[in-house]
């Protein structure tokens, strides 16, 4: 885990004293809430429907015990009781009081955790794989570059009032758990023929209403060019991305409108000019931020045996662990999507990605006790628990099922995407969280036979639950007055990155419980061998899908 | 036009000379000082750079960042006479404006100055080289370069 030396606590602090002296200056009303929103934005602070939203930095989504109790008892004394992970892999409060939120930054600080840049137009928090370190498919743990990345996006003076939001990922696996090319820069960390590391740059990805996956605009930077780079495509993009028209003003539109080739050309004669100033950080200063990311103190020699008898635990071991890079230790899923059955067997599915003060609690102890002190948030909106010995996964699971947190489900039709929909979001055009609650009480029983099938829902356009992305995505639009709601199949946001296509006219929110059924009874019916939803979708194509739904 | 309200050139004072706009510069054989605009390209001015004593970069909405690069791209190139900010130009911008280059700021509304001084000062040290700000950054005080 990266450790706040006194420079980087200094800064985070100096920002909570900023925020407190414009929040004072919004509640004397020397600040006007035009000139106080982009300043509240930068600082995650939204005004939503019914109360002022905070969003909180978890960058690239790596949490310490500490950090994780601190988000639960700010949920508990500052909310009301809970919180909720993002697909930003970030956690966002929905309940707070503007003259809290100072108080609440300085909690956050005397953690090492701030909310500096998770809204705005700006350059946002980093995001990566959240396995990352722990997973034996990964070149090496891109954290560092990441949190190289952090200090030179944090308040850069020059990239604080760009055309649109930029969002940068980065990951070291083919095996893409992030995400990536839906990122306005992508980043793989590479090995080159020479067997030197460095950086491929894919620029331009994104959702939104204006889906584009992001092209390969320069396959190696070498590491010790890593920030020269991003400047120049982040200049390149200040000064030509268009300011004309929200819509249009992402840097996948620019990309998109030039080409990649003459985009790629700009920001190589930018990178040659910049590339004479000295603004790279040494090749030492890496070094150090790598130290902070070293592998925990492992057990030699553990077992890999695990007593599956108990069938409830063996299903939990089968959905919700992966492999991990060292003999006898797993990565280990907590599902933030329950499903209650309830006495007279009606089942309840949770809001995703919520989880309460004590839930989130529960879970920072287990990290302290069984995984290294450490935990991550996915974009998945679960979180990780990345180093678990095996000999330790029942205990683990056992607790987890006492926090109803042992939803065996991760990747499964009930482990659903959904943004906050209309009940928070001043922008949203139709509710998603209900929609994703009756889904996943209806695929309930389902679940396990149909296998992994990433379902997502967003509630409008701007594609927060990553709609474009899901094997089987809804969005929420708004026809006339009433909420209807779009299916959309055949997206993935793995290695093989595909955007879904929408299938016909929509439908309301029993039609489209109804149609995501009868499209999972298409696949059931036309799945071949080991084939999951996504592949027999790929082969069998739209039609047949169609003519079940609508025929 | 509004007037310079902070200077950051030891012993000067505001350049006086009429500005005209960037489209007429370079036929204006002798103009001295220049307005560029957000959409315009700040490295056409590259070549005139040793007659100019004053280079004006507007800022007609806070929200528009365009001026914030037009300014490291003049000092980058080496220009030192008077970089002046104008327009729609908040408190909480001035740290921004001077870590890119402006030594001059002329905001539409007078800032209020206690604010003003409190708002220059937020940053104990900063994350990245801007070069033209010739501050040094957190990584190479850490590394004691």
């Amino acid at each position: 885990m990266y450790l706040y030396d006194h420079y980087d606590q200094a800064m985070v602090d100096a920002r909570v004293a900023k925020f407190r002296d414009q929040t004072r200056r919004r509640i004397e009303g020397t600040l006007s809430e035009e000139k106080f929103r982009p300043l509240r934005l930068q600082n995650g602070l939204y005004l939503q429907l019914h109360a002022y939203m905070l969003r909180v930095a978890v960058p690239y989504g790596t949490l310490s015990g500490a950090q994780m109790k601190m988000l639960g008892d700010i949920a508990d004394k500052y909310d009301r009781g809970y919180g909720h992970f993002t697909t930003r892999q970030n956690i966002q409060y929905n309940w707070i009081k503007l003259e809290d939120t100072p108080d609440i930054l300085a909690d956050l600080a005397s953690v090492e955790m701030h909310a500096i840049q998770t809204s705005g137009n700006c350059i946002r928090n980093i995001s990566a794989d959240q396995y990352a370190g722990a997973t034996a498919d990964e070149l090496i743990d891109p954290r560092p570059y990441a949190e190289l990345l952090r200090q030179w996006s944090s308040f850069h003076p020059e990239f604080l009032a760009l055309p649109r939001k930029f969002k940068i990922c980065v990951i070291a696996s083919d095996t893409d758990r992030a995400a990536m090319r839906l990122h306005d820069i992508g980043i793989q960390i590479v090995k080159n023929e020479a067997g030197e590391i460095g950086a491929a740059f894919y620029v331009g990805g994104g959702m939104g209403r204006t889906p584009f996956i992001a092209p390969l605009v320069k396959a190696f930077v070498p590491l010790d060019e890593l920030i020269t780079y991003s400047e120049a495509c982040l200049r390149v993009y200040n000064r030509y991305g268009r300011r004309d028209n929200k819509y249009k003003a992402r840097i996948k539109i620019l990309v998109h409108e030039l080409g990649v080739e003459e985009y790629s050309r700009q920001v190589e004669e930018e990178f040659a000019h910049l590339q004479t100033l000295a603004i790279e950080p040494p090749l030492a200063e890496l070094e150090r931020i790598k130290t902070f990311f070293a592998d925990p103190a492992y057990e030699a020699d553990l077992s890999d045996d695990l007593d599956l008898s108990n069938p409830a635990f063996a299903a939990w071991v089968k959905n919700n662990t992966a492999a991990h890079k060292t003999p006898g230790y797993a990565i280990v899923n907590i599902s933030l999507k329950p499903i209650k059955v309830l006495a007279d067997g009606t089942k309840e599915a949770g809001i995703p990605g919520d989880a309460t003060g004590e839930q989130i609690r529960v879970m920072a102890d287990l990290a302290k006790t069984y995984s290294f002190d450490e935990l991550r948030v996915t974009h998945t909106q679960n979180i990780v628990l990345p180093h678990v010995r095996k000999a330790d996964l029942f205990t683990v699971w056992e607790k987890l099922v006492a926090a109803d947190l042992a939803e065996a489900n991760l990747d499964k039709i009930t482990d659903i995407i959904a943004c906050p929909g209309l009940d928070y979001c001043t922008l949203a055009n139709a509710r998603s969280i209900p929609v994703a609650q009756k889904i996943a009480e209806r695929m309930a029983d389902k679940a396990e036979e149909i296998g992994e099938l990433k379902l997502k829902i967003s509630g409008c356009i701007n594609a927060c639950g990553h709609h474009h992305a899901g094997h089987i995505g809804i969005l929420g639009v708004d026809r006339k007055g009433l909420e209807n709601y779009q299916l959309l199949l055949g997206g993935c946001e793995g290695a093989d990155t595909s955007l879904g296509k929408i299938i016909g006219p929509g439908f309301d929110e029993d039609g489209i419980v109804g149609a995501v059924e009868k499209a999972t009874q298409v696949y059931l019916a036309n799945k071949e061998g080991e084939e999951r939803f996504l592949d027999t979708y790929r082969r069998i194509g739209m039609n047949p899908f169609k003519e079940a739904i609508y025929g | 036009m509004a007037d310079v309200q902070f200077l950051f050139r030891e012993g000067e004072e505001a350049v006086s000379a009429p500005t005209v706009a960037l489209s007429a510069f370079a036929e204006d054989t002798n103009a001295t000082a220049v307005v560029i605009q957000p959409g315009e390209d700040a490295r056409a001015l590259i070549p005139h750079l040793d007659r100019l004593s004053l280079v004006e970069v507007t800022f007609p909405a806070f929200t528009d960042g365009r001026g914030f690069s037009s300014a490291r791209i003049l000092r980058e190139a080496g220009y030192t006479g008077e970089l002046r900010a104008s327009g729609d130009i908040g408190v909480d911008m001035l740290s921004h404006l001077h870590r890119c280059g402006f030594d001059a700021i002329a905001p539409n509304a007078p800032l209020d100055l206690a604010q003003a001084e409190t708002a220059l000062k937020v940053w104990p040290q900063v994350y990245q080289a801007t070069v033209v700000d010739g501050r040094k950054p957190i990584w190479a005080l850490r590394h004691g370069l």
